[in-house]
């Protein structure tokens, strides 16, 4: 029996559940509905949330610690001589066994008694399923059928029903706050890891980044280096870049938009450009790596500059064209949030509309702006994609845009992409950065977010 | 038939039909349709502005029919009416602030020293030098209250340095009676201030540009009672340098402040006359009935 | 307005008007050139906005739209019993393991008899793709009869040839600089004027998995993936946004806790989505042992990512319902969750719709988080269900820009026309919808 077997039995017999549970309440009810004390419905929904979703619970708490079990027991059985090689050693032959049991391919050798512990592995999985099985429907047909004999006129079905469904609400909303945490957790912890091999001064002050490490003693290779300032000044280059071109062209597109604009020109030219922001990041990137890079290059060689391929420019270039409908449509909020008072004031005291607007709405506008500014930057320094396909892997410590420089998402892709072993201090490096890269943004959200809230709230 | 227009708002002036509905039930709308000929003198002897024949269309309707009206110098000449009636956009029309609206057209003639002011050639921004406009809402921009003052001179480059910047915020902050209320607190922010404050800030924003017309639209209707009275003062003061034209809801300040007054209804001026006149001795039914609260 | 007026009685107030307006006309010109040139850059700035887009979908077109035209070549394939089943038993497992290669070659060498060099055959060999062998597998297998009999069929060139007629790979130059060397080329014009080799409509493109012959690969694959990816997605995010835009908006007391949770989904909505990707790599696959590469695993980190999304648009369409609605149903006996279910929510249906769509649309142009759970291995078959190592649209197109062959380039142009198209479906379905059901109140 598998688990989605199991589930949809569950799911059968919580709508039969349903079905008796309104027809009894009609039986209860003889007729005269208005003796009950919610409608029928809600007694079918009573019976079916107490037949369904114990079960269901039960089911998905099993599966949870099925597998730690089931390895557990097939460990204990295991003959001495594979038990008895240490942690690291036997977790690759559990690795292994499971790789059996799923019918994928095995790193070692298939021995003999690899082989039973397989077996073993199958037969008590199937007979937890099996049993697993029987326990849920019981629990189900059981709560479900109690639940049927105890449907009374008076009972406020319809109230239990909706404090399930309040809790069930609740459930729903903190996933955003268990997520939150998810990301901490997952991030805070393999980092940690990661300082006890490398200090925590040297990653962030040191000036050097090559985290090849060598993994045999006599291999040829860098012995790692792990001081990310390089990738953080390549970071802050390209965001850079990507800033000057999106923020005065963001900007200008939006004051010409809400201020000048007819309401034709707004009707056309704003959804146009919200294209630019719903244009997959991949694309950027392959538009940056193989038509602005080398047209920079290119370009740069007829100057006589040495361009290099792989430019911060070009990718900033870029970024900075995906970033422009997002600062301009933030700015076109926050401009049109400005009352309409201020520019009739303006006006009324001779004021051109090019007056009005950088000397009364502007500055009017300006902490929503920044606030919008900030959103973008951090949405620069998080950008992935672009960076990854159109910015280099060497961590240059430069400031000259014509160089190749690499992010701290670069490094974090290349890090966890490809086969490594996950304990390494070079995956869990790619962690440290996320730390920081998680870090970093959520200050400037919550700043941003905070100042564009108040902003708000002043002209509200 | 309680309908207090408290809403200034150039839009709501220009939905007719809204006020057009409750109106066609009462016995004195029906006579409201006919009337094109305004009653009294429309004319001074010697006006600031001359208003001839102007029409308003916000796209298909008509929101001023055929109005002519002087303003006078030394004057404050009030302008009631019920709600839609016009009379704010009409006012509007004195500085080309309806510029500003999409689909806003403006016909006749509106002379200012012998020029119209719609014609071509004419800049809005000297224009509205010359006119100034304080609004329904205290509007101080979020700066300074020495920047408010500021602003104008700042703009227009009327003053050749600081000093003399100085010296236009400290007069016109004077003239507007707010000097020693704000004098210790210049750089504080100007939305800091009271609502009346507020209000003859941006009086005084006005007066820094040397307006000869001040353009008032329901300059009281957000204050409270001795902040109005404190305005209402003001615009008297005021009157010695220049010709104000207000627009009221209420018809006590009208009473008060003006010297003549110019009843609207529906897009059409009924009456003018001096405001004695006009307020013991209409000669007009509907300006009566608005005047003894039969509607409005 | 300058000239001074015949009128008497100019006062002091008068003057000094007069003076005013006479400095601010002699400024006059100056501030409307500046007016002017601010109105300039507004307008440059957005057309270069404009322009941007336009260079960008101009250069991706461009690049792609030879993709959907593939080079094939006609071979009369001699299907020879004694080179695929000697012992004429026609078990299928024969069949499927025979060297159907050979018969390419041995047909290759009979349309060229004068080439006689080892490397000249490899070089001739090489202008067919290895597709020809599985095509003629798959005739046979279908039909054995074939067996003994002529075949007459198209398959496809090698990406080479491919590049070379479509005028990728210049005729030009040193020899040994070019991809297809001098005999090569006579032999393929000799071909093309026997009109043994013709362009056509590439439908591998939109039915094959991934593979590393350009000419072979197909974006299939990748579509399902996505498609699985997506459906999780949708499956997770809508009825868990839409219960917690439901909560916070309608139900949840104004306290900490909820204004935590606000703050909270404002700032999930801008963490960077690699972020998300290692959330998926720690969590769902190192912690809850879940398989790699997996739309599962996908679907699950892309729906905490448009989760922000969902509940701040399902906030805002639940929001712009008028609480009359609300008061009127409490008016006749409902409970406020009947109220909401039978009247608050229906009405704000088409906002949710709308939000939620442009949801899906962000998750199904996602990259970065889906590199960090192994999406982007190399995987050739067609993922059938959401356990299945597959990979989807954007990681393949990363795939592709990523390899050297020059064929790819337009195939990655035009998977990115593909990806594209699918974008601005789902965003006009989201602007119908919204214009058809947008009510103001």
């Amino acid at each position: 029996m598998q688990a989605p077997t199991i589930i949809i039995a569950l799911l059968i017999l919580s709508s039969v559940s349903y079905y008796l549970g309104r027809k009894r309440a009609f039986a209860v009810a003889q007729g005269h509905i208005r003796k009950l004390h919610s409608l029928p419905l809600y007694y079918g929904l009573y019976t079916a949330i107490w037949a369904g979703v114990p079960a269901l619970l039960l089911l998905a708490f099993w599966f949870m610690f099925e597998d730690t079990m089931i390895t557990h027991l097939v460990v204990a059985d295991l003959p001495a001589h594979i038990a008895d090689q240490g942690a690291d050693r036997l977790n690759l032959v559990i690795n292994d066994i499971k790789n059996m049991v799923n019918g994928n391919i095995v790193s070692s050798q298939i021995n003999p008694a690899m082989q039973a512990a397989a077996d073993h592995y199958k037969q008590l999985q199937s007979t937890s399923h099996i049993l697993v099985a029987i326990i849920a429907l019981c629990l189900a047909v059981g709560s479900g059928s109690l639940m049927l004999t105890k449907i009374k006129a008076k009972q406020r079905a319809r109230n239990a029903v909706e404090s399930f469904l309040t809790v069930v609400l609740i459930l729903c909303s903190s996933i955003a706050i268990l997520t939150t945490i998810g990301i901490l957790l997952s991030v805070l912890f393999e980092s940690i890891r990661f300082f006890r091999a490398v200090p925590i001064t040297e990653f962030i002050f040191g000036l050097e980044w090559s985290p090849q490490t060598a993994i045999r003693a006599d291999q040829v290779g860098s012995s790692g280096a792990f001081g990310a300032v390089p990738l953080f000044a390549g970071t802050l280059l390209i965001s850079f870049i990507a800033m000057l071109v999106a923020v005065p062209i963001g900007l200008m597109s939006a004051i010409f938009l809400s201020e000048y604009a007819g309401p034709k020109v707004r009707a056309t030219a704003k959804p146009l450009l919200e294209i630019l922001a719903g244009i997959p990041t991949v694309v950027y990137g392959f538009f940056a790596a193989l038509s602005v890079a080398p047209f920079i290059r290119d370009t740069g060689g007829l100057l006589g500059l040495d361009v290099a391929s792989e430019s911060a420019l070009a990718a900033g270039l870029v970024m900075g064209i995906m970033i422009i409908p997002f600062v301009s449509s933030l700015s076109d909020d926050v401009i049109n949030a400005v009352p309409q008072s201020l520019r009739d004031g303006a006006y009324g005291l001779g004021a051109t509309q090019s007056e009005t607007i950088r000397r009364v709405i502007f500055p009017a506008a300006l902490p929503g702006i920044v606030g919008g500014i900030l959103l973008a930057v951090s949405r620069a320094i998080g950008e992935t994609m672009i960076v990854v396909m159109a910015a280099g892997l060497a961590a240059n410590l430069t400031a000259n845009p014509l160089e190749a420089v690499t992010t701290v998402t670069v490094q974090i892709v290349t890090l966890l992409t490809g086969d490594q072993e996950f304990d390494s201090p070079k995956t869990l490096a790619a962690f440290a950065l996320g730390l920081m890269l998680f870090t970093v943004t959520l200050v400037l959200n919550v700043i941003a977010l905070h100042v564009v809230r108040k902003y708000r709230e002043q002209y509200e | 038939m309680n309908t207090i227009d408290i809403s200034g708002d150039v839009m709501t002036d220009a939905d007719n039909t809204r006020v057009n509905e409750p109106l066609k039930t009462s016995s004195t709308a029906t006579v409201a349709r006919d009337v094109r000929e305004t009653v009294g003198d429309v004319t001074v002897s010697n006006p600031r502005m001359r208003c001839k024949s102007v029409n308003v269309y916000y796209n298909e309707k008509q929101a001023i029919k055929n109005v002519s009206l002087d303003i006078g110098r030394h004057e404050v000449v009030a302008m009631i009416g019920p709600s839609g009636c016009g009379k704010s956009t009409f006012l509007r029309c004195l500085n080309r602030m309806n510029d500003t609206i999409v689909g806003c057209r403006v016909s006749g003639e509106i002379l200012m020293d012998g020029d119209d002011i719609n014609g071509n050639g004419i800049d809005v921004v000297p224009l509205r030098a010359q006119v100034g406009m304080v609004f329904q809402k205290p509007n101080p921009f979020p700066k300074s209250i020495y920047e408010n003052i500021a602003f104008g001179p700042r703009i227009h480059g009327l003053a050749k340095d600081k000093t003399e910047l100085d010296e236009v915020v400290e007069t016109s902050l004077k003239r507007a009676g707010l000097w020693e209320e704000v004098k210790d607190r210049l750089l504080q922010p100007g939305t800091g201030l009271s609502g009346g404050q507020q209000q003859r800030l941006c009086i005084a924003r006005t007066i820094a540009v040397n307006p000869e017309v001040i353009l008032m639209d329901e300059p009281c209707s957000a204050l409270d009672p001795i902040a109005t009275a404190i305005i209402e003062e003001l615009i008297d003061e005021l009157r010695q340098d220049y010709s104000i034209a207000i627009v009221t809801h209420s018809m006590q300040q009208a009473a008060r402040v003006s010297q003549r007054t110019a009843y609207f209804h529906l897009g059409d001026l009924i009456e003018v006359g001096e405001t004695k006149q006009v307020f013991t001795n209409p000669i007009h039914q509907l300006t009566e009935d608005y005047i003894t609260g039969r509607f409005g | 307005m300058n000239n001074m007026s015949s009128q008497t009685e100019i006062d002091e107030a008068e003057i000094r008007s007069r003076r005013t307006i006479e400095i601010v006309n002699q400024g006059l010109k100056r501030r409307r050139a500046a007016e002017k040139r601010f109105r300039f850059y507004g307008k440059l700035a957005i057309s270069m906005g404009m322009l941007f887009l336009v260079v960008l979908f101009a250069s991706i077109v461009s690049k792609g739209y030879t993709a959907f035209l593939q080079t094939y070549v006609k071979l009369d394939v001699y299907i020879d019993e004694q080179k695929i089943d000697p012992q004429g038993t026609r078990e299928s497992e024969t069949l499927s393991r025979a060297n159907y290669g050979a018969l390419v070659k041995s047909t290759l060498r009979g349309m060229f008899p004068d080439v006689k060099s080892r490397r000249d055959k490899k070089d001739l060999y090489a202008l067919v793709s290895n597709g020809a062998d599985f095509e003629i597998r798959k005739r046979v297998m279908e039909n054995p009869a074939l067996i003994g009999q002529t075949l007459s069929l198209w398959v496809p060139a090698d990406d080479d040839v491919d590049m070379l007629l479509k005028g990728h790979i210049n005729r030009e130059g040193a020899e040994s600089e070019r991809r297809l060397k001098d005999n090569q080329l006579r032999w393929i014009d000799q071909m093309w004027e026997q009109g043994r080799m013709e362009k056509r409509f590439n439908t591998t493109f939109f039915t094959a998995g991934d593979s590393r012959d350009p000419e072979l690969a197909g974006i299939w694959g990748a579509v399902s993936g996505s498609f699985l990816t997506l459906i999780v997605t949708l499956l997770l995010s809508f009825p868990i946004g839409v219960a917690a835009a439901v909560y916070l908006e309608e139900f949840a007391p104004k306290n900490h806790l909820t204004d935590i949770i606000e703050v909270n989904i404002n700032n999930l909505a801008a963490v960077p989505s690699i972020v998300f990707g290692l959330l998926g790599l720690a969590m769902f696959i190192n912690l809850f042992g879940l398989p790699r590469s997996a739309p599962l695993v996908g679907g699950l980190v892309l729906s905490l990512m448009t989760l922000p999304t969902i509940i701040i648009a399902s906030r805002a369409a639940l929001k712009s319902v008028p609480p009359s609605i609300r008061e009127a149903a409490l008016g006749v006996g409902a409970s406020p969750q009947q109220a909401m279910m039978y009247h608050v929510l229906p009405l704000a249906m088409p906002g949710i719709l709308t939000g939620t769509i442009i949801g899906m649309a962000q998750a199904l142009g996602e990259t970065a988080p889906l590199l960090m759970i192994g999406m982007v291995a190399f995987i050739v078959d067609i993922p059938g269900n959401v356990f299945d190592p597959s990979t989807v649209l954007p990681v393949q197109i990363f795939l592709w820009a990523d390899s050297p062959e020059r064929a790819f380039v337009e195939r990655t142009s035009a998977a990115i026309m593909v990806l594209l198209t699918f974008l601005i479906a789902m965003n006009a379905i989201a602007v119908v919808l919204r214009k058809r059901f947008e009510r103001r109140w």
